[in-house]
């Protein structure tokens, strides 16, 4: 029985090793920041070679979602480089992306009127190799687009985060991650009146070859730190967990 | 090498050009007439009117008298010119440099050293010149010489051959008569009157004679015409330093072919670039259609690069716009802005990561390519407190900030391009609202921040301060809202919604 264990365990470690993943020995320089979730993903490190999809449901969770991809974006950038954020109705502000530890002179913001734009100078991006990262909003994004995505990202080798601003228009899409971002209330130590640290609701819906989860998290000025779990239920996950 | 000029004298452009418009004319005799000291003067004439006697200088109403049935049509002043022009360009498929004629304006020049081989030897270039304009419609005479003068006397006057072999124009200008050598009417006058009908006959007399009686003007005439003195053409497109053109066998169609002419061209144009430590910055294509239309495309780059297949890509997004016609026979490919490019030194590893990355910038040049400029946007910090202002546009991707990113006050992760006004609730004076109503919505207020006042920059433009508020709502939700202003008498404070915080 054992040795059965034993070789599936091997089979599926070569599977994933197959599928581009690195092995379990994860370098300090490859941790994310995100602390017990990295665990959720394959072999426990953030896969950086992967489309990254956020879904908001509403308006503040689209800002809560801006603020966590902008707090990925201070380690995925620490190096140096660049990131691109594309939009047809972009609302993020530049000057606040400076809170979350990313310097928002070396984001190329890139305004275009339709998704087709944004969907081309995305795959193109994918494919740029002096890049961080690249950001794209999107409100629908269908099979093909993201299997297009997936394809230029296997090929280039830098993270491509899409926010989905209107999911609610359900589509499988081909991403390595899935990922739902709400707020919660802030805390404040020893009941101080006032507006604390952005605490949020990280769902992650969606992980290939790794466990999907759910945590809280706070943005503490230089990291995210993990919380205690404030709130059991999520937003409708078994509507949102058997998609794609 | 010796230089070889070709003289072009369309005998009749006016009358030709109005045939090709209007062909029904053919069989009339027809003039162009324009108003001169009170009278209508004819100054060109078709070449049925020219049987019948008409010349150009003749009073119409004579002209009339001559010739019954002749139809006078009215003439613009620079019409000529106009169409000199239009052929020129034509014409620039035969020679980079093409200069109007200015003496009389009936006929154009081209510095042709070193492109007659390219049609099998000069006698087929002519040849092709008079055939395609002759198919075009326009009767021409021309000459190639070594001298501009010299081309042009034997274009006008030349009874042998228009073709004068190098160093044979001085013997081929004898025989002519002094009118071949662009003289003014007054010396012509005067020649005539002394029994000069041939240039031989003055050709070797000493220059100081022929000074003290005909001037200098006919010196130089009679210097250009023989080579001693150079003659200065004004070529109508002043030639650029980087310009490929490629000459098609049989017209292009087709995406590929069009793709393949780019690349021929790129690559000899980067090379030269290249040895030359320059880069284009800016460049067009123009494809010379079969019927005579000219097609344009032109890219621009952010910095400057000599790379093929950089620049071929940028091309690559732009052939859609490119409409073959019947085919494009003549492609040209000119840089029209360089810069210096400053070629990086070969790094052993990747380098550091930064905005200046090569790839960067050409994935800029790509998108600005496809979707226009605008759509690219960097941001700096400015001294601004003002939230709409305390970030600018940097002019270039190389711009650095001069102040640092201001992280001391809290600001909204998306900001409203324009404050929307909400429905608040709050205790005066300066308390933060309890609740408020956005977008329909009930927003009661568990924790608050602020205010913050950001003061209106006086010096900038009107209108009043704001107080800025941090505010949670029940279900976590964060907002930045702001009270406009002083208090209203009548109405209370007016509150406005600018941010989510994330």
């Amino acid at each position: 029985m054992g040795a059965k264990l034993d070789i599936l365990q091997k089979l599926k470690q070569d599977l994933l090793l197959w599928q581009g993943y690195k092995p379990a020995q994860a370098s300090v320089s490859e941790r994310i920041g995100l602390g017990e979730i990295e665990q959720a993903f394959p072999f426990g490190v953030f896969p950086r070679k992967a489309i990254h999809e956020f879904i908001c449901l509403s308006p503040d969770q689209a800002a809560a979602t801006d603020g966590f991809i902008s707090g990925l974006l201070s380690v995925l950038m620490a190096d140096g480089a660049g990131c691109l954020w594309i939009g047809t109705r972009r609302r993020l502000f530049p000057s606040s992306l400076a809170a979350f530890d990313v310097a928002p002179d070396r984001i190329i913001f890139i305004d275009v009127k339709t998704e087709k734009d944004v969907l081309w100078i995305m795959e193109e991006a994918l494919r740029c190799d002096g890049l961080a990262a690249v950001v794209a909003e999107v409100d629908g994004l269908s099979l093909v687009d993201s299997r297009r995505l997936q394809l230029a990202v296997e090929k280039g080798g830098i993270p491509g985060l899409i926010i989905r601003k209107d999911a609610r228009r359900m589509v499988s899409t081909v991403s390595n991650t899935r990922w739902q971002i709400s707020p919660l209330p802030s805390d404040l130590e020893g009941e101080m009146p006032g507006v604390g640290f952005p605490r949020w609701q990280v769902e992650l819906l969606k992980v290939r070859s790794g466990s999907p989860g759910s945590w809280t998290l706070e943005w503490q000025g230089d990291g995210f730190v993990q919380q205690p779990e404030t709130r059991k239920e999520t937003v409708a996950p078994s509507r949102l967990g058997n998609i794609g | 090498m010796q230089k070889r000029f070709i003289s072009i004298w369309f005998r009749q452009l006016l009358a030709d050009w109005q045939l090709i418009r209007r062909p029904e004319l053919a069989e009339v005799p027809f003039v162009f007439a324009a108003p001169g000291h009170g009278r209508m003067l004819v100054t060109a004439v078709s070449a049925k009117a020219l049987q019948s006697g008409v010349e150009p200088g003749m009073r119409s109403a004579d002209a009339k008298a001559i010739c019954p049935g002749l139809e006078v049509l009215d003439d613009k002043p620079g019409r000529a010119r106009k169409l000199l022009k239009g052929l020129g360009e034509w014409c620039v498929r035969y020679s980079p440099i093409v200069a109007i004629d200015e003496f009389r304006l009936d006929g154009l020049m081209l510095e042709v050293s070193g492109c007659a081989h390219l049609w099998g030897g000069e006698r087929g270039y002519l040849k092709e010149i008079v055939s395609r304009l002759a198919s075009k419609g326009y009767a021409v005479r021309l000459a190639i010489a070594d001298t501009p003068g010299a081309a042009w006397a034997v274009a006008r006057f030349g009874k042998v051959t228009p073709l004068i072999r190098t160093g044979g124009h001085i013997e081929a200008l004898q025989p002519l008569p002094p009118e071949s050598l662009r003289l003014e009417e007054g010396t012509l006058a005067k020649l005539r009157k002394l029994g000069f009908y041939q240039v031989k006959s003055f050709m070797h007399m000493p220059r100081s004679v022929l000074r003290r009686r005909f001037g200098e003007g006919f010196l130089l005439r009679l210097a250009q015409a023989l080579g001693t003195e150079d003659e200065l053409l004004v070529p109508l497109q002043l030639p650029v330093p980087f310009r490929e053109r490629l000459a098609c066998l049989e017209p292009i169609r087709t995406r590929t072919a069009i793709e393949m002419a780019i690349t021929t061209m790129l690559e000899a144009l980067c090379r030269r670039m290249q040895t030359e430590g320059k880069g284009l910055r800016s460049g067009t294509l123009t494809g010379h259609r079969l019927d005579g239309k000219i097609v344009q495309v032109t890219i621009g780059t952010s910095a400057a690069s000599h790379s093929v297949s950089h620049l071929f890509k940028l091309f690559q997004l732009k052939i859609e716009q490119i409409r073959p016609g019947l085919g494009i026979e003549l492609f040209e490919l000119e840089a029209q802005k360089t810069d210096v490019v400053d070629v990086p030194q070969e790094a052993l590893w990747s380098a550091q990561p930064g905005l200046n990355s090569k790839s960067l910038l050409q994935l800029i040049d790509r998108v600005t390519g496809k979707v226009g400029p605008g759509a690219v946007h960097r941001y700096l910090p400015l001294p601004h407190h003002w939230p709409e202002r305390s970030a600018g546009l940097a002019r270039s991707i190389t711009d650095v900030r001069l102040t640092d990113w201001n992280t001391d006050k809290p600001r909204p992760t998306e900001l409203l391009a324009r404050p929307e006004p909400v429905q608040v609730m709050a205790i005066i004076p300066d308390h933060p609202p309890r609740f408020f109503v956005y977008k329909g919505e009930h927003h009661s207020i568990v924790k608050a921040d602020g205010p913050e006042r950001i003061e209106r920059e006086w010096w900038l433009d009107e209108g009043e301060h704001r107080d800025y508020y941090r505010l949670e709502d029940d279900k976590g939700r964060r907002y930045w809202l702001y009270r406009s202003g002083h208090q209203d008498p009548g109405q209370g404070y007016q509150w406005f919604i600018h941010g989510f915080f994330a």
